[in-house]
């Protein structure tokens, strides 16, 4: 299948270090599966719940222990992220605490990570693919000289115990799956609300390892001068919204996109948009749905004027419900909504938007 | 101050498109463009050479038609274009890929000088990894500072430099010392055109091209598929949903019945969604 890639890109004979797998003993002493704990101003980002629900699937699987590895400031909040970890499903909760580590920076994250993971071995290795996750997660990896795969849809445990993670390929045109044979730790990186949020279960314990990283602030080049929130009007809450309704370029103006914002907005939901979109800058990138933008997994999802590329595809195949609307009857997006209408998005989300408001309007509070 | 932009040849990927029957992807006539986040890297490094002075040099790793992105680099203004091009660099995860980069960026010190800042796009839009900038920094022993939204000062007296760079949740600034690599935001800026006179010059100029041995590469084991940790041992299209969508007739109705029909149809499917804006509308 892959013929055409191999025929452009000659390799030297010999190549493909590993198609077999063939660990070496120093891999082979590797076990466990852990979770990378983003905690941040006291919050733990919720994507490493979902990792910590995927990660225990594939530990139960492999037979083998779930830890969450907590980086921070001495503090409450990594004693609470400890017990949270336990309450999705971990076994231990590795707690490296420091002064220096109060707010994320690259240099003192990634040693005392790559520590840890010398001294105690996991052989899979999982971060959320935010902002932070990805800074970390490149350095981790090449410091260790092993194996990444970013932005994972799909991570399983093959027969013989390597972990293969799947993830859009081409522009998100194809799907692709791939190992870590050889090396170890085995590394991915997961976007928000790709994985389902795992079941807490208030109650349950495990094992605290306490490090104490070797770190001397002075040593640190880079230094956190300020950190300003973003404003709480300009947050969007797309990817966890219960309820988003998102515009394509079919609805042909940045005018037109008036009408996503007002049917979002009365059903309390969020707003979004298709990349073509975003590159017509008719919408800010953050509110970009789909493989380059955001994962989301409502309740509903309105797609308006969206024809429905893979890319966009897989950003919202989560939703329960998904309702498109598209002129074009052999749009792509058909393929995967619940419930399609042939029709002019421009026409038909106003029409909407008067039902729901109609519905919606006794004791409604103001907006 | 001498700087070097890491750009990446990539295909249109707008204009991709996989063959129905054998799933592969059909490259042939689709165009080749800068990764379009690499441009917003070069941008910002022709501002700060146009501010402070010195030269810009642009490094590519790709086949030898990624000669022409170069030479679209020069014509909006770089200084100096490396072509880093082996067929044992065939087949580079990013680790390999890294790897190849760092080693050519040690050439490059050893060749003119050593660079004070490497940019990189933010990510590319074909690997979507993000994984390479940081990478290099790692190789480099470079301070790294991603998703930078803008270089805010730098010092070159005290070899420091000041970001703003995108964090979870806000905007973190920072400080570090140079050297440094900056990974930088997309729509910080807009690359310029380019002047006549840079046309001209680009038309004229020398790509510098190295194989891996040029480049300074002893051990090739870390070059290519051979230097890479990751195998792709699977491409395939995803497996289409079992149904498709049901299709709502609304032809012969009214705006009004068309509306009052969807929501019908909506809280039809998804009864707890009712009732969860019903709460909501009572203000709960």
């Amino acid at each position: 299948m892959s013929n055409e890639t191999t025929a452009k890109t000659p390799a030297p004979q010999g190549g493909r270090a590993g198609m077999k797998k063939e660990l070496s003993e120093e891999f082979k002493a590797y076990k466990h599966v852990w979770v990378f704990v983003e905690l941040e101003r006291g919050q733990v980002h919720p994507v490493s719940w979902e990792l910590m629900g995927e990660g225990r699937k594939l530990a139960d699987k492999l037979g083998v222990e779930l830890a969450g590895v907590i980086i921070g400031a001495p503090g409450e909040a990594s004693k609470m992220a400890a017990a949270e970890c336990f309450a999705f499903g971990a076994d231990v909760a590795y707690v490296a605490q420091h002064e220096a580590l109060a707010e994320y920076r690259n240099d003192p994250f990634t040693r005392v990570f790559t520590d840890l993971v010398k001294t105690y071995k996991p052989e899979i290795l999982l971060l959320g693919a935010t902002t932070l996750g990805r800074d970390l997660a490149g350095s981790v990896a090449t410091t260790l000289l092993t194996g990444l795969t970013a932005d994972s849809t799909e991570l399983a445990v093959d027969a013989d115990g390597s972990l293969a993670a799947t993830r859009p390929t081409f522009g998100g045109s194809l799907l692709c799956t791939i190992y870590t044979l050889n090396y170890r730790p085995q590394m991915a990186t997961v976007r928000p609300r790709v994985m389902a949020m795992p079941e807490r279960r208030e109650g349950r314990i495990g094992r605290v390892v306490e490090v104490v990283p070797n770190l001397v602030e002075s040593d640190i080049v880079t230094k956190v001068l300020s950190f300003l929130p973003d404003r709480e009007s300009s947050k969007s809450n797309l990817a966890y919204a219960d309820i988003v309704v998102a515009g394509g370029i079919g609805l042909q103006s940045a005018e037109n996109f008036q009408l996503v914002k007002a049917l979002a907005e009365v059903l309390g939901g969020e707003y979004g948009c298709s990349r073509p979109v975003v590159q017509k800058g008719w919408v800010p990138v953050d509110r970009q749905i789909g493989q380059t933008g955001k994962t989301i997994r409502p309740k509903l999802y309105i797609a308006a004027g969206i024809s429905g590329a893979i890319q966009h595809r897989v950003g919202v195949e989560g939703a329960d419900l998904i309702l498109a609307i598209n002129t074009d009857k052999n749009a792509p997006i058909f393929d995967f909504a619940h419930v399609g209408v042939v029709g002019d998005a421009t026409r038909i989300l106003p029409t909407l938007t008067r039902a729901f408001r109609a519905r919606l309007s006794v004791n409604r509070l103001a907006s | 101050m001498h700087i070097v932009v890491c750009l990446k040849q990539v295909p249109d990927s707008a204009q991709i498109r996989v063959h129905p029957v054998t799933n592969t992807i059909m490259r042939q006539g689709v165009p080749t463009i800068i990764n379009p986040y690499d441009l917003f890297a070069l941008e910002q490094a022709l501002q700060l050479r146009d501010q402070h002075g010195g030269e810009v040099t642009v490094l590519t790793m790709g086949p030898p038609m990624a000669e022409d992105s170069l030479r679209k680099a020069l014509t909006f203004g770089a200084d100096r274009a490396v072509l880093l091009t082996d067929r044992f660099f065939a087949g580079s995860d990013t680790l390999a890929t890294s790897f190849a980069l760092a080693s050519a960026i040690q050439k490059i010190s050893e060749t003119w000088s050593a660079p004070d800042i490497v940019f990189t796009g933010k990510q590319t839009i074909d690997g979507d990894t993000a994984q390479v900038g940081p990478g290099v920094a790692r190789r480099l022993e470079l301070n790294q500072l991603t998703y930078v939204a803008r270089i805010s000062g730098i010092d070159f007296a005290e070899r420091s430099v000041t970001v703003e760079r995108r964090a979870e949740g806000g905007v973190q600034t920072l400080k570090t010392s140079l050297p440094c690599l900056v990974t930088m935001l997309e729509g910080t800026n807009t690359i310029r055109r380019g002047t006549m006179h840079d046309a001209l010059r680009a038309a004229r100029a020398t790509v510098v091209k190295w194989s891996a041995a040029e480049a300074g590469i002893k051990d090739l084991t870390k070059c290519g598929l051979k230097g890479s940790p990751t195998v792709v041992k699977r491409v395939f299209a995803p497996t289409p949903r079992s149904e498709r969508a049901q299709i709502v007739d609304l032809t012969g109705k009214s705006n009004e019945e068309m509306g009052e029909a969807l929501m019908a149809e909506i809280f039809a499917r998804s009864p707890s969604l009712e009732s969860a804006l019903e709460k909501m509308a009572a203000g709960y």
